[in-house]
């Protein structure tokens, strides 16, 4: 599995340590540079929760929380983020309790087939914290960067609808336990 | 990806002192990675200048704005100082792109981005920009988002930025570092029409850093529009934008702005014809006068003749926005 992630020319390239917290846990790992964090992910980690869609920041299935932001993980590289803290899809839930925008998407059925979902859920909660979307058009526009070919978006739109104050209040609570 | 070797400086002169021709700075990387994945940018050795001093929006001594290279596009469009003072460039860089790559990218990487030329992206056909001399693919092929207005016989390509078209509107400077020293690029001079030279986007010397974008004080937030036309509502690049920003006196116009988007291999502006407003009434006819004088010498292909009578109706219906306030 982890041949693709080795050097396919004739040159050497060396490996670059990565000081990186996955889902609270400290990790130091060595990479290689051109190792993008979703390959990280999947083929290293073996975090397969994290989707490869395209793999060119264009369905947004990869996406996850880096330092509590949403982006997509195909497009960047591993070895640029020593230091930083990661949460993906298997990060959300604490132990057996589901992340309120978790059971929301179960409640409303706001999935088909599930490959987008570890990635609308993601989405999902970075945009929370950003704070931005207040109607419904504003969710909609704002989750414009993971699609979903099964058409599942009116149960994800409800399921976000209902699922956003109790992720707001996650989102305050832990931000109050960091300062702690 | 082609394996490459990798650096993380901690400073600006340290930076570009590490830059050699085979290699690139990256930032955000959500336009070289997807071009290094395509296999049509190799670089042998990356620059990152994530940790470089650049992040800051800080007022410049004129009460302008000076925006780091390395502030994130979401970080822009949601600065309260932008949004108060250039509700446009908020507005232009929300159109763009989806909330998790605006997360990533950054201003000076905005300004970089490539086209998205199909044939440019298709390592398969010739395309001048990717392999001067090979010829382009696009002229006789699949053309509907292709340039209207300065394109050559060897790229008809078009720029794909939003935020790039209201800073064109809002008469931007680009500052940059190489090892010659600091240098202060003037927009509507950084990104340069295809010519014969078409695998050249911008006027940057090899190896020079942008590392801030500056604003003028200037007043245009209380009359200015963002109109993007797409194929679909969000997460597309234009068809046609149009970035619109007026000053009034009463029901006449002060000053007039607007830069096009998705018509060339640059924002296009016409500031003669802008300057020929002043003083005439703020209303359709007057802005029907300013799109034609944009549109003058637009010339189609086989798909994207259509693109010339939209961008008219773009234009006039941006301004009109704009009067009524910030849209």
């Amino acid at each position: 599995m982890s041949s693709t992630l080795e050097p396919q020319g004739v040159k050497t390239v060396a490996t670059c340590p990565l000081s990186i917290e996955i889902n609270g846990h400290p990790r130091q790992l060595e990479v290689y540079p051109w190792t993008t964090l979703l390959d990280l992910l999947r083929e290293q980690l073996h975090l397969t929760g994290t989707k490869k869609g395209c793999d060119h920041g264009q369905c947004g299935a990869c996406t996850v929380l880096l330092n509590g932001k949403r982006i997509n993980s195909c497009l960047t590289l591993a070895v640029m983020h020593d230091g930083a803290s990661l949460t993906t899809v298997e990060g959300l839930a604490k132990d057996d309790e589901l992340h309120p925008m978790q059971a929301a998407f179960v409640k409303h059925d706001a999935f088909q087939c599930g490959y987008c979902t570890p990635g609308q859920l993601c989405s999902a909660v970075g945009m929370t914290a950003e704070g931005r979307a207040n109607t419904p058009d504003e969710l909609r526009e704002q989750m414009s960067g993971n699609l979903c070919r099964c058409g599942a978006y009116p149960n994800i739109v409800a399921a976000i609808e209902e699922a956003m104050p109790a992720t707001r209040e996650q989102l305050a609570r832990n931000s109050k336990g960091e300062g702690q | 990806m082609n394996p490459f070797s990798y650096t993380r400086p901690t400073g600006i002169d340290e930076a570009v002192g590490l830059f050699t021709p085979d290699s690139r700075y990256i930032a955000g990387g959500t336009n070289l990675l997807d071009l290094m994945k395509e296999n049509i940018t190799h670089p042998e050795h990356l620059i990152d200048i994530t940790r470089l001093p650049l992040k800051d929006i800080e007022e410049t001594a004129e009460g302008g704005l000076r925006i780091g290279a390395l502030v994130s596009n979401s970080d822009l469009a949601w600065n309260a100082r932008i949004e108060q003072q250039y509700p446009l460039l908020s507005k232009a860089i929300l159109a763009g792109a989806s909330p998790q790559l605006r997360n990533m990218a950054t201003t000076g990487g905005n300004l970089l981005q490539r086209t998205r030329c199909y044939y440019f992206y298709d390592a398969d056909t010739p395309c001048n920009k990717r392999q001067p001399g090979s010829g382009c693919t696009a002229r006789e092929g699949l053309n509907r988002i292709h340039a209207i207005l300065g394109h050559s016989e060897q790229c008809i390509a078009v720029h794909p930025s939003d935020m790039c078209v209201a800073l064109a509107a809002l008469d931007a400077t680009v500052i940059v570092k190489g090892i010659g020293g600091e240098r202060r690029i003037a927009f509507a001079d950084f990104h340069r029409l295809p010519g014969n030279k078409p695998e050249r986007d911008n006027t940057l010397a090899e190896g020079e850093l942008i590392t801030a974008v500056e604003l003028p004080a200037e007043e245009y937030a209380t009359h200015c529009a963002y109109l993007k036309i797409r194929d679909r509502q969000s997460y597309a690049f234009a068809l046609i934008s149009v970035a619109a920003a007026l000053q009034l006196d009463g029901k006449l116009i002060r000053s007039v702005r607007v830069a096009l988007g998705g018509v060339a291999h640059k924002p296009w502006r016409n500031p003669q014809a802008e300057a020929r407003l002043v003083g005439r009434p703020a209303d359709k006819n007057t802005f029907g006068e300013l799109a034609d004088a944009l549109l003058v010498g637009a010339t189609g292909f086989n798909d994207n003749q259509f693109k010339i009578e939209l961008a008219r109706r773009a234009i006039v219906r941006a301004l009109s926005d704009a009067i009524e306030g910030a849209a």
